[in-house]
């Protein structure tokens, strides 16, 4: 029996090693060397000057604007997926995933791409401003302004949140809605007292994966943000890239984390059930 | 208890109901008198749960009236309708706890703090489960969830409870207790129940009046020891119980032709020479010597039952199942012998649609 055990064991090892090897590589040693840098100045020594850097006013305004668009997104994110989920999972029409299909159809065309397109439609004499100005409208003026930012964000991680909310949403019991509704709850009772609550685990799941991705972004606020508006993502690309300043980024990407983690904290203890997940 | 004198509570009239053309109940009738325990039965896909739904506003009629309380409630929705129901599986409020499950009623109705918590300590009680009030639902029983969807749907004082096949996700055991269970609750609630069941057992052990359906249509409606003695056609016979179906003819009143030997019995009124259905319960064939049976056969198989045994006789190129407490060794030439009183006849069915409903039944029974 022992012995049977131990095989089983080794077996789920050998099945599973690709992974361990592939999370080791990607992961577990990029993470190390993000502390090993972030907690090094350029003489090797062990400092938390780099963390500490985030106080500095133009590193605290970028990842105080990066917070702030990202929350804007995600609330704009909710107020469209939410409904949108809703009436996918009510209607029969979706009856073989064509509606949620049509939604994944953008994701399978790069995201730099799709983003850049976003650019030429926005530009002062780009596609929208030449329609405007053809139907006499005032011309549009948000590239780079933070609502091209948001705007960006939630064209890009808009079905991030419309799927796991979706997804909780068809995994409730139509029974479970009767009953409510036989105990004399009325249809706005019923999404209130019973809908929204169990699609919960969807709606926090949406939020993490809607806000961590927003939260980070250096590609969006580059492309259609312009050079001005600086998040915390792009002060960490610059210093990787252009500074050079490995220590500064790394330090930086560690507060950047805090963040990260916080928030997946308060997303799991809402999803107990892991029932938002839908990757 | 007879119920002919209580007043009826629900009527449905004429009710039809198609899903993608497939007519599921069709031109269906059915009076429902206060304080009456009525079981729908039938196999799957007879239209009884559809019906059920129908009662509850979960679906609306394509014809017909639900008539309650002499009001038409057939365009109400569920949750302006003075019934509740007890769903299949308990479809309880994961996200509640067990105190907050069965306030939920009392709540949207705006009812006072203390008036509820009077009635979950009432309704817990009434279903055996004092201080189970902070349980999840997840951390309850099968047997213990639905005694919490019973609990849910009673506080709100129905006049009417709609019960889903409450049992079918219990073990055997769990189902026989909630038997009891329910009898008692509803001797206590002094309410209608309409029950929904496919388990012939269950709808004898606990009804008043049991309504057996096929195909959209009521083949039976009656007590149960009138459904189970005196059944109306092959197909009510075959399904609740065991019996003997045979082909015969009436000869005149009171002497029917069975397998080609001539029985004395108490039906009259079929006519002289009429084919009919005859039905004998295995518990009614006598097994007696050779010469004494009234029909000769040989014992085909023998099983022990504990109870009883249960025997295969082949007489008259019949399978004949008995079930009796003395036994024959297999190959043993038996004699047949029927109690007058114990051979019930049926009217062969008339329509061709019945024909067609009853047979089909009857095949994909055996």
């Amino acid at each position: 029996m022992a012995n049977l055990l131990r095989k089983k064991e080794n077996n789920t090892f050998i099945i599973g090693s690709p992974y361990f090897i592939w999370v080791v590589i990607f992961i577990v040693v990029p993470l190390i060397m993000i502390f090993y840098y972030g907690l090094i100045d350029r003489n090797g020594n062990f400092t938390l000057e780099n963390i500490a850097a985030i106080a500095q006013p133009v590193h605290l305004k970028a990842l105080r604007l990066a917070l702030w668009l990202g929350v804007i997104a995600t609330v704009i994110c909710l107020i469209i997926a939410y409904p949108l989920a809703y009436i996918l999972s009510q209607t029969s029409i979706n009856r073989y995933g064509f509606v949620v299909f049509l939604f994944i159809l953008p994701m399978w065309m790069n995201f730099l791409l799709r983003t850049l397109a976003w650019q030429t439609l926005l530009e002062k004499t780009g596609v929208i401003n030449n329609i405007l100005v053809f139907l006499r409208l005032p011309p549009l003026n948000i590239i780079n302004t933070p609502a091209a930012i948001v705007l960006g964000m939630v064209y890009n991680f808009l079905p991030f949140m419309v799927l796991p909310i979706y997804n909780s949403l068809l995994k409730i019991d139509p029974n479970i809605i009767n009953a409510a509704r036989d105990l004399g709850a009325n249809s706005v009772k019923v999404l209130q007292k019973i809908i929204f609550p169990l699609s919960l685990p969807g709606v926090i799941s949406g939020i993490t994966m809607v806000f961590i991705p927003a939260l980070t972004t250096f590609v969006i606020s580059n492309l259609l943000g312009g050079s001005k508006i600086l998040l915390i993502g792009n002060v960490i690309e610059e210093e990787f890239t252009h500074a050079g300043n490995w220590h500064l980024g790394s330090g930086l990407s560690i507060v950047l984390m805090l963040f990260i983690i916080v928030n997946m904290i308060i997303s799991s203890i809402f999803d107990k059930t892991g029932e938002g997940n839908f990757l | 208890m007879n119920f002919n004198n209580q007043k009826p509570l629900i009527h449905l009239e004429n009710i039809s109901k198609s899903f993608d053309g497939q007519l599921i109940i069709d031109e269906l009738d059915l009076q429902i008198r206060e304080n009456e325990f009525v079981t729908l039965l039938g196999p799957s896909g007879c239209g009884k749960t559809t019906l059920l739904r129908i009662i509850g506003g979960f679906e609306t009629p394509d014809t017909g009236k639900v008539i309650f309380d002499n009001a038409d409630i057939t365009h109400l929705p569920p949750n302006k309708r003075p019934l509740n129901t007890v769903f299949q599986k308990y479809a309880l409020f994961s996200h509640m706890n067990v105190g907050e499950n069965i306030a939920f009623g009392l709540k949207i109705k705006n009812k006072p703090a203390d008036y509820i918590a009077e009635k979950i300590a009432y309704a817990l009680k009434l279903v055996n489960l004092d201080g189970f009030e902070k349980r999840k639902p997840d951390t309850l029983s099968g047997g213990q969830q639905q005694r919490i969807a019973i609990a849910r749907a009673i506080v709100n004082e129905p006049k009417v409870l709609l019960l889903d096949e409450p049992l079918g996700a219990l073990d055997l055991k769990l189902r026989q207790d909630m038997q009891y269970e329910l009898i008692r609750l509803k001797n206590e609630l002094g309410i209608t129940f309409i029950y929904v069941t496919h388990d012939q057992e269950e709808a004898l052990t606990m009804s008043d009046t049991i309504v057996v359906m096929n195909q959209g249509y009521i083949q039976q409606i009656g007590t149960p020891e009138g459904i189970y003695n005196e059944p109306e056609n092959a197909f009510v016979a075959d399904f609740i119980g065991e019996s003997n179906i045979i082909d015969a003819i009436m000869i005149e009143d009171k002497l029917v032709e069975i397998l080609g030997s001539r029985f004395a019995c108490v039906d009259t009124g079929f006519g002289k020479r009429k084919p009919v259905d005859v039905v004998i319960r295995p518990e009614d064939v006598e097994l007696t010597s050779k010469e004494a049976g009234t029909l000769e056969g040989v014992i085909s198989h023998l099983i022990f039952k504990g109870v009883h045994y249960e025997m295969e006789v082949t007489a008259g190129g019949f399978e004949w199942l008995v079930h009796s407490t003395g036994m024959f060794p297999v190959g043993a030439k038996v004699g047949i012998k029927i109690d007058p009183f114990n051979i019930h006849i049926m009217h062969k069915p008339e329509s061709e649609d019945e024909e067609a409903v009853s047979i089909e039944a009857l095949e994909e029974q055996s």
